[in-house]
Protein backbone atom coordinates (compact mmCIF):
# COMPACT_ATOMS: atom_id res chain seq x y z
CA UNK A 1 0.00 0.00 0.00
CA UNK A 2 1.37 3.17 -0.88
CA UNK A 3 1.12 5.62 2.03
CA UNK A 4 -0.95 8.80 1.49
CA UNK A 5 0.94 12.27 0.94
CA UNK A 6 2.18 14.30 4.04
CA UNK A 7 0.12 17.04 3.50
CA UNK A 8 -3.38 14.77 2.69
CA UNK A 9 -2.40 13.08 5.93
CA UNK A 10 -2.60 16.50 7.95
CA UNK A 11 -5.30 17.53 6.23
CA UNK A 12 -7.27 14.12 6.86
CA UNK A 13 -6.50 13.94 10.18
CA UNK A 14 -7.44 17.14 11.56
CA UNK A 15 -10.53 16.73 9.99
CA UNK A 16 -10.47 13.18 11.55
CA UNK A 17 -9.73 13.77 14.80
CA UNK A 18 -10.73 17.13 16.37
CA UNK A 19 -15.27 17.19 16.34
CA UNK A 20 -16.73 16.74 19.11
CA UNK A 21 -13.45 15.34 21.17
CA UNK A 22 -14.95 14.81 24.81
CA UNK A 23 -11.23 15.28 26.80
CA UNK A 24 -9.52 18.08 24.15
CA UNK A 25 -10.71 20.65 25.98
CA UNK A 26 -8.66 22.00 28.98
CA UNK A 27 -9.73 21.36 32.51
CA UNK A 28 -11.47 24.98 34.22
CA UNK A 29 -9.69 25.34 36.82
CA UNK A 30 -7.37 28.04 38.02
CA UNK A 31 -5.14 28.78 40.99
CA UNK A 32 -7.61 31.72 42.11
CA UNK A 33 -10.35 28.45 42.63
CA UNK A 34 -7.91 25.97 44.04
CA UNK A 35 -10.51 25.96 47.12
CA UNK A 36 -13.05 25.55 45.22
CA UNK A 37 -11.73 22.72 43.20
CA UNK A 38 -13.67 19.50 44.78
CA UNK A 39 -17.28 20.63 44.40
CA UNK A 40 -16.28 22.25 41.06
CA UNK A 41 -14.08 18.73 40.01
CA UNK A 42 -16.81 16.62 41.62
CA UNK A 43 -19.67 18.15 39.34
CA UNK A 44 -17.02 18.81 36.00
CA UNK A 45 -16.44 15.08 36.75
CA UNK A 46 -19.87 13.52 37.11
CA UNK A 47 -20.51 15.17 33.32
CA UNK A 48 -16.75 14.12 31.60
CA UNK A 49 -16.57 10.87 33.23
CA UNK A 50 -19.81 9.53 31.33
CA UNK A 51 -19.52 11.58 27.99
CA UNK A 52 -16.01 10.16 27.23
CA UNK A 53 -17.72 6.10 27.73
CA UNK A 54 -20.76 7.65 25.62
CA UNK A 55 -18.45 8.88 22.88
CA UNK A 56 -15.99 6.27 22.87
CA UNK A 57 -19.13 3.75 21.97
CA UNK A 58 -20.62 5.63 19.09
CA UNK A 59 -17.47 7.62 17.84
CA UNK A 60 -14.07 5.66 18.78
CA UNK A 61 -11.37 8.09 18.38
CA UNK A 62 -7.53 7.10 17.24
CA UNK A 63 -5.02 9.04 18.81
CA UNK A 64 -2.63 11.65 16.78
CA UNK A 65 0.50 10.26 16.20
CA UNK A 66 3.16 12.22 14.15
CA UNK A 67 6.07 11.17 11.87
CA UNK A 68 9.39 12.56 11.69
CA UNK A 69 11.50 12.17 8.31
CA UNK A 70 15.23 13.31 9.88
CA UNK A 71 16.31 12.80 6.81
CA UNK A 72 14.78 15.78 5.06
CA UNK A 73 15.60 18.20 8.43
CA UNK A 74 17.84 20.76 7.45
CA UNK A 75 18.60 22.61 11.21
CA UNK A 76 17.04 25.68 10.04
CA UNK A 77 15.11 26.47 13.63
CA UNK A 78 11.79 27.36 12.29
CA UNK A 79 10.20 24.89 14.10
CA UNK A 80 11.79 26.08 17.20
CA UNK A 81 10.88 29.84 16.64
CA UNK A 82 7.27 28.82 15.80
CA UNK A 83 7.04 27.15 19.25
CA UNK A 84 7.85 29.78 21.02
CA UNK A 85 5.81 32.24 19.32
CA UNK A 86 2.74 30.12 19.18
CA UNK A 87 3.22 29.25 22.83
CA UNK A 88 4.72 32.32 24.53
CA UNK A 89 1.19 32.59 26.46
CA UNK A 90 1.50 29.46 28.30
CA UNK A 91 5.16 30.49 29.40
CA UNK A 92 4.80 30.87 33.40
CA UNK A 93 4.73 34.58 35.01
CA UNK A 94 7.48 34.44 37.42
CA UNK A 95 7.18 36.46 40.34
CA UNK A 96 10.18 38.04 41.88
CA UNK A 97 11.79 37.31 44.43
CA UNK A 98 11.75 33.46 44.22
CA UNK A 99 10.64 32.22 47.72
CA UNK A 100 14.36 30.48 49.18
CA UNK A 101 13.77 27.16 49.51
CA UNK A 102 13.52 24.75 52.39
CA UNK A 103 15.77 22.22 53.07
CA UNK A 104 18.96 24.18 51.51
CA UNK A 105 19.64 21.11 49.14
CA UNK A 106 16.16 21.73 47.37
CA UNK A 107 17.30 24.54 44.45
CA UNK A 108 15.44 26.92 42.51
CA UNK A 109 15.55 26.87 38.90
CA UNK A 110 14.88 30.17 37.45
CA UNK A 111 14.77 30.31 33.54
CA UNK A 112 12.96 33.41 33.60
CA UNK A 113 16.53 35.55 32.58
CA UNK A 114 17.72 33.01 29.67
CA UNK A 115 14.22 32.73 27.72
CA UNK A 116 16.53 32.97 24.63
CA UNK A 117 18.45 29.51 25.14
CA UNK A 118 17.47 27.23 21.96
CA UNK A 119 20.25 24.60 22.22
CA UNK A 120 18.54 22.41 25.15
CA UNK A 121 14.64 21.85 26.20
CA UNK A 122 13.69 24.95 29.16
CA UNK A 123 10.43 25.60 30.35
CA UNK A 124 10.58 28.24 27.64
CA UNK A 125 11.86 25.94 24.91
CA UNK A 126 10.01 23.25 23.81
CA UNK A 127 11.58 21.75 20.78
CA UNK A 128 15.08 22.32 20.19
CA UNK A 129 17.35 20.82 17.50
CA UNK A 130 20.22 18.13 18.14
CA UNK A 131 22.50 17.56 15.67
CA UNK A 132 25.03 14.39 14.77
CA UNK A 133 27.57 14.40 12.58
CA UNK A 134 28.50 10.43 11.32
CA UNK A 135 29.62 8.06 8.81
CA UNK A 136 27.12 4.93 8.02
CA UNK A 137 28.24 2.27 6.02
CA UNK A 138 30.82 4.66 3.99
CA UNK A 139 28.85 7.59 3.51
CA UNK A 140 28.90 10.78 6.04
CA UNK A 141 25.55 12.03 7.33
CA UNK A 142 24.73 15.54 9.12
CA UNK A 143 21.48 14.53 10.81
CA UNK A 144 19.32 17.37 12.86
CA UNK A 145 16.67 16.02 15.05
CA UNK A 146 13.91 17.79 16.31
CA UNK A 147 13.37 16.77 20.31
CA UNK A 148 10.57 17.39 22.20
CA UNK A 149 7.85 15.19 24.47
CA UNK A 150 7.51 11.91 22.57
CA UNK A 151 3.50 12.09 24.14
CA UNK A 152 4.27 8.24 25.47
CA UNK A 153 0.58 6.15 25.08
CA UNK A 154 0.86 5.31 28.87
CA UNK A 155 3.24 7.78 30.31
CA UNK A 156 4.54 7.79 33.31
CA UNK A 157 4.61 11.11 33.98
CA UNK A 158 1.00 11.23 33.68
CA UNK A 159 0.72 8.48 35.70
CA UNK A 160 2.73 9.00 38.48
CA UNK A 161 1.98 12.63 39.16
CA UNK A 162 0.52 12.44 42.87
CA UNK A 163 -1.59 15.61 41.78
CA UNK A 164 -2.98 14.72 38.30
CA UNK A 165 -1.38 17.44 37.44
CA UNK A 166 0.04 15.65 34.15
CA UNK A 167 -2.51 14.63 31.87
CA UNK A 168 -3.19 12.86 28.79
CA UNK A 169 -5.91 13.13 26.64
CA UNK A 170 -7.82 11.27 23.50
CA UNK A 171 -5.81 12.94 21.38
CA UNK A 172 -2.80 11.56 22.67
CA UNK A 173 -1.80 14.27 23.59
CA UNK A 174 0.34 14.28 27.35
CA UNK A 175 0.44 18.16 28.96
CA UNK A 176 0.73 19.75 32.26
CA UNK A 177 -1.84 21.67 33.78
CA UNK A 178 0.12 24.89 34.74
CA UNK A 179 -2.20 26.04 37.00
CA UNK A 180 -2.29 22.73 39.25
CA UNK A 181 1.09 21.52 38.62
CA UNK A 182 2.85 22.18 41.67
CA UNK A 183 6.79 21.74 40.35
CA UNK A 184 8.06 18.59 42.34
CA UNK A 185 9.45 17.30 39.17
CA UNK A 186 8.94 13.85 39.59
CA UNK A 187 7.53 13.75 35.75
CA UNK A 188 11.03 14.81 34.73
CA UNK A 189 12.34 11.91 36.85
CA UNK A 190 10.36 9.26 35.97
CA UNK A 191 9.98 10.40 32.21
CA UNK A 192 12.91 7.84 30.26
CA UNK A 193 13.93 10.97 28.68
CA UNK A 194 13.83 13.75 31.25
CA UNK A 195 11.86 16.03 29.07
CA UNK A 196 9.77 18.44 31.59
CA UNK A 197 11.28 21.20 32.78
CA UNK A 198 11.01 23.23 36.16
CA UNK A 199 10.02 26.98 36.22
CA UNK A 200 10.28 28.46 39.99
CA UNK A 201 8.90 31.33 41.73
CA UNK A 202 5.67 30.70 39.54
CA UNK A 203 2.07 28.33 40.31
CA UNK A 204 0.15 26.72 42.68
CA UNK A 205 2.84 26.46 45.15
CA UNK A 206 3.29 29.86 45.87
CA UNK A 207 -0.22 30.36 47.59
CA UNK A 208 0.52 27.26 49.65
CA UNK A 209 3.56 26.65 51.23
CA UNK A 210 5.92 28.00 49.23
CA UNK A 211 9.34 27.41 50.90
CA UNK A 212 8.43 23.70 51.89
CA UNK A 213 6.19 22.11 49.31
CA UNK A 214 6.80 22.33 45.57
CA UNK A 215 9.15 24.31 43.99
CA UNK A 216 7.57 26.14 40.66
CA UNK A 217 5.56 24.48 37.47
CA UNK A 218 6.97 22.00 35.05
CA UNK A 219 6.67 23.02 31.39
CA UNK A 220 6.59 20.95 27.83
CA UNK A 221 5.31 20.38 24.93
CA UNK A 222 1.49 19.94 24.72
CA UNK A 223 1.53 19.38 21.01
CA UNK A 224 0.11 22.67 20.67
CA UNK A 225 -3.49 21.17 22.15
CA UNK A 226 -5.34 24.12 21.60
CA UNK A 227 -4.88 24.16 18.26
CA UNK A 228 -5.17 20.44 17.54
CA UNK A 229 -8.74 21.34 19.13
CA UNK A 230 -9.72 23.88 17.10
CA UNK A 231 -8.93 21.68 14.20
CA UNK A 232 -5.36 23.19 13.38
CA UNK A 233 -2.06 21.77 12.94
CA UNK A 234 0.91 22.28 15.84
CA UNK A 235 3.08 25.17 15.50
CA UNK A 236 5.88 23.35 14.89
CA UNK A 237 4.56 21.19 11.69
CA UNK A 238 3.40 24.15 10.15
CA UNK A 239 6.34 26.32 10.12
CA UNK A 240 8.67 23.57 8.75
CA UNK A 241 9.89 24.09 5.06
CA UNK A 242 10.81 20.84 4.42
CA UNK A 243 7.91 19.16 5.42
CA UNK A 244 9.61 16.71 7.63
CA UNK A 245 6.53 16.32 10.36
CA UNK A 246 3.49 14.12 9.34
CA UNK A 247 0.88 14.06 11.68
CA UNK A 248 -2.22 11.77 11.55
CA UNK A 249 -4.31 9.20 13.15
CA UNK A 250 -1.67 6.52 15.14
CA UNK A 251 -2.59 3.40 13.02
CA UNK A 252 -1.98 5.47 9.71
CA UNK A 253 0.92 7.28 10.94
CA UNK A 254 2.59 3.93 11.55
CA UNK A 255 1.94 2.41 8.45
CA UNK A 256 3.20 5.75 6.75
CA UNK A 257 6.66 5.36 8.99
CA UNK A 258 7.05 1.74 8.45
CA UNK A 259 7.00 2.42 4.22
CA UNK A 260 9.29 5.36 4.77
CA UNK A 261 11.78 3.65 6.65
CA UNK A 262 11.52 0.82 3.71
CA UNK A 263 11.75 3.20 1.44
CA UNK A 264 15.06 4.61 2.66
CA UNK A 265 16.76 1.23 3.76
CA UNK A 266 16.37 3.30 7.19
CA UNK A 267 15.36 2.77 10.88
CA UNK A 268 12.29 4.04 13.31
CA UNK A 269 12.23 5.21 16.66
CA UNK A 270 9.61 5.87 19.34
CA UNK A 271 7.17 3.29 18.10
CA UNK A 272 8.15 0.54 21.07
CA UNK A 273 10.08 2.93 23.62
CA UNK A 274 8.55 3.15 26.93
CA UNK A 275 5.54 1.11 25.64
CA UNK A 276 5.01 3.07 22.97
CA UNK A 277 4.78 6.68 22.05
CA UNK A 278 3.06 8.95 19.83
CA UNK A 279 6.20 9.97 17.88
CA UNK A 280 8.02 8.22 15.58
CA UNK A 281 11.57 9.51 14.21
CA UNK A 282 12.50 7.88 10.68
CA UNK A 283 16.42 7.68 10.11
CA UNK A 284 18.54 6.82 7.23
CA UNK A 285 20.98 5.86 10.00
CA UNK A 286 20.80 3.59 13.09
CA UNK A 287 19.46 5.08 16.16
CA UNK A 288 22.51 3.30 18.29
CA UNK A 289 24.68 5.34 16.20
CA UNK A 290 23.00 8.58 16.69
CA UNK A 291 22.26 8.36 20.36
CA UNK A 292 26.24 8.06 20.52
CA UNK A 293 26.86 11.17 18.15
CA UNK A 294 24.53 13.48 19.94
CA UNK A 295 25.59 15.57 22.76
CA UNK A 296 23.62 14.69 26.15
CA UNK A 297 22.63 15.61 29.11
CA UNK A 298 20.17 17.71 30.91
CA UNK A 299 17.65 19.38 28.68
CA UNK A 300 19.58 16.96 26.16
CA UNK A 301 17.50 14.11 25.79
CA UNK A 302 18.71 10.52 24.64
CA UNK A 303 17.79 8.28 21.54
CA UNK A 304 18.81 4.94 23.43
CA UNK A 305 16.59 2.05 23.50
CA UNK A 306 13.60 2.56 26.18
CA UNK A 307 12.08 -0.31 27.94
CA UNK A 308 8.43 0.11 29.38
CA UNK A 309 8.65 2.20 32.68
CA UNK A 310 5.16 0.91 33.43
CA UNK A 311 5.72 -3.28 33.15
CA UNK A 312 5.79 -3.77 36.64
CA UNK A 313 2.69 -1.58 37.30
CA UNK A 314 1.03 -3.41 34.57
CA UNK A 315 2.44 -7.26 36.29
CA UNK A 316 1.51 -5.83 39.64
CA UNK A 317 -2.01 -5.37 38.27
CA UNK A 318 -2.53 -9.07 37.83
CA UNK A 319 -1.83 -9.60 41.52
CA UNK A 320 -4.42 -6.56 41.98
CA UNK A 321 -6.93 -8.52 40.81
CA UNK A 322 -5.88 -12.49 41.97
CA UNK A 323 -5.23 -10.97 45.62
CA UNK A 324 -9.37 -10.58 46.39
CA UNK A 325 -10.08 -13.25 45.28
CA UNK A 326 -7.35 -16.02 46.73
CA UNK A 327 -8.74 -14.38 50.12
CA UNK A 328 -12.45 -14.86 49.13
CA UNK A 329 -11.38 -18.57 48.54
CA UNK A 330 -9.36 -18.59 51.97
CA UNK A 331 -12.15 -17.35 53.77
CA UNK A 332 -14.75 -19.34 52.37
CA UNK A 333 -12.18 -22.70 52.92
CA UNK A 334 -11.49 -21.40 56.44
CA UNK A 335 -15.60 -21.30 57.34
CA UNK A 336 -15.96 -24.68 55.53
CA UNK A 337 -12.90 -26.05 58.08
CA UNK A 338 -14.36 -24.42 61.19
CA UNK A 339 -18.00 -25.68 60.66
CA UNK A 340 -16.81 -29.30 60.15
CA UNK A 341 -14.62 -28.91 62.97
CA UNK A 342 -18.06 -27.98 64.94
CA UNK A 343 -19.51 -30.74 63.63
CA UNK A 344 -17.02 -33.13 64.39
CA UNK A 345 -16.69 -31.62 68.46
CA UNK A 346 -20.82 -31.77 68.74
CA UNK B 1 -5.25 -17.05 59.47
CA UNK B 2 -7.14 -14.39 61.33
CA UNK B 3 -4.55 -13.88 63.70
CA UNK B 4 -2.12 -13.30 61.17
CA UNK B 5 -4.28 -10.81 59.56
CA UNK B 6 -5.04 -8.83 62.97
CA UNK B 7 -0.59 -9.04 63.38
CA UNK B 8 -0.10 -7.85 59.87
CA UNK B 9 -2.91 -5.35 59.76
CA UNK B 10 -1.08 -2.50 61.50
CA UNK B 11 2.41 -2.86 59.95
CA UNK B 12 0.42 -3.18 56.09
CA UNK B 13 -1.46 -0.08 56.72
CA UNK B 14 1.47 1.25 57.77
CA UNK B 15 3.54 0.31 54.61
CA UNK B 16 0.27 1.75 52.32
CA UNK B 17 0.74 4.95 54.14
CA UNK B 18 4.17 5.74 54.02
CA UNK B 19 4.71 5.03 50.21
CA UNK B 20 1.03 6.38 49.55
CA UNK B 21 3.15 10.17 51.07
CA UNK B 22 5.65 9.06 48.81
CA UNK B 23 4.02 9.15 45.63
CA UNK B 24 4.60 12.86 46.16
CA UNK B 25 8.45 13.11 45.97
CA UNK B 26 9.04 14.85 49.86
CA UNK B 27 11.56 11.73 51.29
CA UNK B 28 13.77 12.51 48.77
CA UNK B 29 13.44 16.40 49.91
CA UNK B 30 13.80 15.78 53.57
CA UNK B 31 16.26 13.41 54.01
CA UNK B 32 14.12 10.53 54.52
CA UNK B 33 15.88 8.79 51.61
CA UNK B 34 19.32 9.43 52.97
CA UNK B 35 18.29 7.01 56.19
CA UNK B 36 20.43 3.99 55.47
CA UNK B 37 17.61 1.27 54.26
CA UNK B 38 15.20 3.87 52.90
CA UNK B 39 16.75 5.16 50.15
CA UNK B 40 14.23 3.01 48.37
CA UNK B 41 11.71 6.07 49.19
CA UNK B 42 13.36 8.47 47.14
CA UNK B 43 12.80 6.09 43.77
CA UNK B 44 9.54 6.73 42.95
CA UNK B 45 9.12 3.76 40.39
CA UNK B 46 10.05 1.48 43.44
CA UNK B 47 7.78 4.06 45.87
CA UNK B 48 4.75 2.77 43.37
CA UNK B 49 5.67 -1.00 42.98
CA UNK B 50 5.60 -1.39 46.54
CA UNK B 51 2.07 0.25 47.25
CA UNK B 52 0.76 -1.69 44.68
CA UNK B 53 2.56 -4.90 46.20
CA UNK B 54 0.80 -3.64 49.61
CA UNK B 55 -2.16 -3.16 48.37
CA UNK B 56 -2.38 -6.41 46.45
CA UNK B 57 -1.62 -8.10 50.34
CA UNK B 58 -4.35 -5.66 52.09
CA UNK B 59 -6.97 -6.83 49.31
CA UNK B 60 -6.47 -10.61 50.30
CA UNK B 61 -6.52 -9.60 54.05
CA UNK B 62 -9.55 -7.35 53.35
CA UNK B 63 -11.52 -9.87 51.45
CA UNK B 64 -11.06 -13.14 54.03
CA UNK B 65 -12.26 -10.72 56.66
CA UNK B 66 -15.33 -9.56 54.27
CA UNK B 67 -16.14 -13.25 53.66
CA UNK B 68 -15.94 -14.32 57.41
CA UNK B 69 -17.94 -11.12 58.82
CA UNK B 70 -20.32 -11.97 56.04
CA UNK B 71 -20.81 -15.78 57.94
CA UNK B 72 -20.77 -13.84 61.54
CA UNK B 73 -22.70 -11.14 60.60
CA UNK B 74 -21.62 -9.31 64.14
CA UNK B 75 -22.97 -5.62 64.07
CA UNK B 76 -20.58 -2.96 63.73
CA UNK B 77 -19.81 -0.11 65.78
CA UNK B 78 -20.06 3.46 65.10
CA UNK B 79 -15.75 3.73 64.83
CA UNK B 80 -15.88 0.52 62.83
CA UNK B 81 -18.41 1.44 60.02
CA UNK B 82 -16.63 4.65 59.74
CA UNK B 83 -12.90 3.48 59.16
CA UNK B 84 -14.78 0.86 56.92
CA UNK B 85 -16.42 2.99 55.38
CA UNK B 86 -13.60 5.32 54.62
CA UNK B 87 -11.58 2.10 53.70
CA UNK B 88 -13.87 1.44 50.77
CA UNK B 89 -13.63 4.56 49.39
CA UNK B 90 -10.12 3.99 49.40
CA UNK B 91 -9.87 1.10 48.18
CA UNK B 92 -12.49 2.14 45.07
CA UNK B 93 -10.22 5.10 44.14
CA UNK B 94 -6.95 2.87 44.40
CA UNK B 95 -8.59 0.31 41.95
CA UNK B 96 -9.97 3.15 39.38
CA UNK B 97 -6.41 4.91 39.75
CA UNK B 98 -4.92 1.58 38.91
CA UNK B 99 -7.17 0.87 36.16
CA UNK B 100 -6.17 4.09 34.72
CA UNK B 101 -2.52 3.38 34.76
CA UNK B 102 -2.96 0.47 32.43
CA UNK B 103 -1.85 0.97 28.79
CA UNK B 104 -4.89 2.28 26.33
CA UNK B 105 -7.17 3.04 29.23
CA UNK B 106 -6.99 6.92 30.67
CA UNK B 107 -9.68 8.69 31.92
CA UNK B 108 -10.21 12.55 31.73
CA UNK B 109 -8.40 14.78 33.20
CA UNK B 110 -10.89 16.12 35.23
CA UNK B 111 -11.86 12.63 36.63
CA UNK B 112 -8.58 11.73 37.49
CA UNK B 113 -7.75 14.15 39.17
CA UNK B 114 -10.68 13.92 41.60
CA UNK B 115 -9.73 10.20 41.48
CA UNK B 116 -6.16 11.38 42.95
CA UNK B 117 -7.61 13.94 44.99
CA UNK B 118 -10.12 11.74 46.77
CA UNK B 119 -7.83 8.88 46.89
CA UNK B 120 -5.13 11.07 49.13
CA UNK B 121 -8.17 12.50 50.79
CA UNK B 122 -9.32 9.23 52.43
CA UNK B 123 -6.47 8.02 53.21
CA UNK B 124 -5.60 11.15 55.58
CA UNK B 125 -9.32 10.62 56.90
CA UNK B 126 -8.85 7.47 57.88
CA UNK B 127 -5.74 8.08 59.49
CA UNK B 128 -7.46 10.33 61.55
CA UNK B 129 -10.32 8.23 62.35
CA UNK B 130 -7.82 5.68 63.11
CA UNK B 131 -5.72 7.50 65.33
CA UNK B 132 -9.04 8.69 66.94
CA UNK B 133 -10.52 5.40 67.54
CA UNK B 134 -7.29 4.32 69.13
CA UNK B 135 -6.97 7.54 71.19
CA UNK B 136 -10.09 7.24 72.46
CA UNK B 137 -10.72 3.38 73.11
CA UNK B 138 -12.80 2.79 70.33
CA UNK B 139 -10.83 0.54 68.66
CA UNK B 140 -13.34 -2.50 67.94
CA UNK B 141 -14.71 -3.07 65.01
CA UNK B 142 -17.50 -5.52 66.10
CA UNK B 143 -19.67 -4.91 68.92
CA UNK B 144 -19.26 -8.30 70.69
CA UNK B 145 -15.38 -7.93 70.32
CA UNK B 146 -16.12 -4.66 72.28
CA UNK B 147 -18.25 -5.92 74.44
CA UNK B 148 -15.19 -9.02 75.06
CA UNK B 149 -12.99 -5.82 75.82
CA UNK B 150 -14.99 -4.67 78.65
CA UNK B 151 -15.35 -7.81 80.33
Amino acid sequence: MTPPTGTHMRKHSVIESTPNSPLSRRPSFSRRSFLKVFSAAGAAACASAAKPAEAQNTEKQEELMTVLDISKCVGCGECVAACKESNAHKYPTVRKPIPKMFPPRVKVEDWSDKKDVDDRLTPYNWLYIQTAELEHDGEDFELNIPRRCLHCTNPPCANLCPWGAALKEDTGIVRIDEDICLGGAKCRTVCPWHIPQRQSGAGLYLDLLPRFAGNGTMLKCDRCYDKIAEGKEPACITACPEDIQTIGPRSMMIKHAKALAASMNGYIYGLDENGGTNTIYVSPVPFEKINNAIEKGRGRPNLAPVKNSMANEETLTSALIAAPLAGIAAGVLKIFSDARKEKQND
Amino acid sequence: MTNLIRKLWVPVMTLMAITGMGQMPIFKRYYVADIPGLAWLGEPFTVHWVHYAGAAVLMFMVAVITIRWFADREPLTTSGTLRITLLALLICTGYIRVVKNLPDIHFSPTFTMLIDWTHLLFAMLLGVAALWSARTGRRSYTKQTESLRRI
